[in-house]
């Protein structure tokens, strides 16, 4: 774990089935993320991701490289382009800064569209399983 | 640039959002498969005995749901009807930023204090022009804060301004109808009639299904007649329309039938037999239509 070092990428399929099952899993019922038809009168081209699913898909990134010992102490994300049906988000991370066994990771969410996260994510790692996961 | 309405936001800056929420379930495994099978999260750290939620979970604990919020303070909602009413009615998440200070297990009963942390002066962005708002929320376990949320939106008034509705569908005007609707275009509604047997037909064929002549006349329709029968559509939606309606087939005084709408009566007054006035209509610039209006004398 040090500064300059690249995660792995995570390549996510926009599925309209991924964007319906995180907002209900997230308790998010605005119709934008379920109803196309009331999406498109509100000005969308169809139904798009809740920013608590992009919240959990970000923290998942870092804790799938990271290993289950990793814990997640802040995760802050701005959205942008908005994740479609059909499209495919490809998260890339960048470890910005190393302090003991805590690291904090640029991350970025790039779509068809553009870029649709952005955020920075806290975590710790003790120290044990970065020697023995070597990650 | 004068910005009224963003002054009378700021004053809102530092009130509660929400007065004590609780959580509508306590942390429970259940939730926390469910929001792992969506995000296709298989960290074991999520299962089994010792589980914890996925610390991003944070928010879905405090959400309303399909009930919708309890506990708002009534600077939340005063706040929203300001905007709603400056036509300021979508809204967009824009930034999350969560701190967590120790893992949420089940059995946790969260509760949590919303503030309205600041309100943006009025920004123009691609979406449209509104405030950025941000909140504050404190999430407990009893006395114990285990994290914090701070949650912005954008609530704006969308660029584009709402669709027109689609425009009503034109006829199909071919050789065989083209007269028929010429007629419609100077406001009268004309009636083929056989040059040899004397027979009137509408809608406008080629030839008479009486005596099959080729040739005809017309002869423009009195613009008395009555209900003859009808349906009302409820299902399925055409945008152009406007559920219900009622589609009638009316039976004018020289005999022949035409489909048409009735107007003057709601759609579950129309009965057959009830006398009407063929009257033209204008649906926009260069759509005229016949329809039938309820005569006054048995209007409803
Ligand atoms: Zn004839």
């Amino acid at each position: 774990m040090r500064a300059g070092e690249e995660l792995p990428p995570l390549e996510i399929p926009i599925t309209r089935t991924l964007i319906v099952a995180g907002a209900i899993a997230s308790r998010d019922y605005q119709d934008v993320h379920h109803d196309a038809e009331l999406a498109r009168q509100k000005g969308s081209p169809d139904i798009f991701m809740n920013i608590l699913t992009t919240n959990g898909l970000v923290g998942r990134y870092i804790t799938d490289h990271f290993g289950p010992a990793a814990v997640l102490r802040k995760v802050a994300i701005r959205l942008g382009a908005p994740n479609h049906p059909g499209d495919t988000m490809v998260l890339t991370g960048t470890i910005e800064e190393v302090d003991g066994d805590t690291a904090t990771v640029r991350v970025v969410g790039a779509n068809g569209l553009g870029s649709h996260v952005t955020g920075t994510v806290t975590v710790t790692v003790p120290s044990d399983t970065v020697l023995s996961g070597g990650a | 640039m004068d910005d009224e309405l963003g002054a009378r936001l700021k004053v809102y800056e530092g009130r509660a959002a929400t007065l004590t929420g609780t959580g509508r379930d306590p942390v429970n495994l259940p939730m926390i498969r469910h929001w792992c099978e969506a995000m296709g999260d298989t960290n074991p750290a999520y299962t089994g005995p010792g589980a914890i939620a996925p610390p991003t979970m944070l928010q879905a604990w405090t959400m309303g749901g399909l009930a919708g919020h309890e506990g708002r303070a009534a600077a939340h909602d005063e706040m929203f009807a300001l905007l709603d009413a400056a036509g300021c009615t979508s809204i967009v998440a824009t930034d999350c930023e969560q701190e967590y200070l120790r893992p949420l297990r089940p059995g946790d009963e969260v509760t949590f204090d919303t503030v309205i942390e600041s309100v943006s002066a009025r920004k123009t962005t691609k979406l449209g022009t509104g405030y950025f708002i941000t909140t504050r929320t404190d999430v407990r376990v009893g006395p114990e804060l285990v994290g914090t949320h701070r949650f912005r939106v954008l609530k704006y008034a969308p660029a584009r301004p709402a669709q027109q509705p689609p425009p009503r569908p034109r006829p199909v005007v071919n050789r065989d109808n083209a007269g028929f609707w010429e007629g419609v275009a100077r406001h009268r509604l004309l009636i083929q009639r056989c040059t040899a047997c004397a027979a009137l037909r509408l809608p406008w064929l080629p030839g008479c299904n009486a005596c099959g002549g080729p040739d005809w006349d017309t002869v423009e329709a009195s613009g008395e007649g009555t209900v003859y029968s009808y349906v009302v559509m409820h299902h399925p939606p055409f945008p152009a329309f406007d559920p219900p309606y009622a589609v009638a087939l009316i039976e004018l005084a020289e005999g022949v039938r035409i489909i048409s709408n009735v107007v003057g009566v709601p759609y579950d007054k129309v009965r057959i037999d009830m006398p009407v006035r063929l009257e033209f209509r204008s649906y926009d610039d260069e759509l005229v239509l016949p329809v039938f209006r309820v005569r006054e004398e048995v209007a409803v």
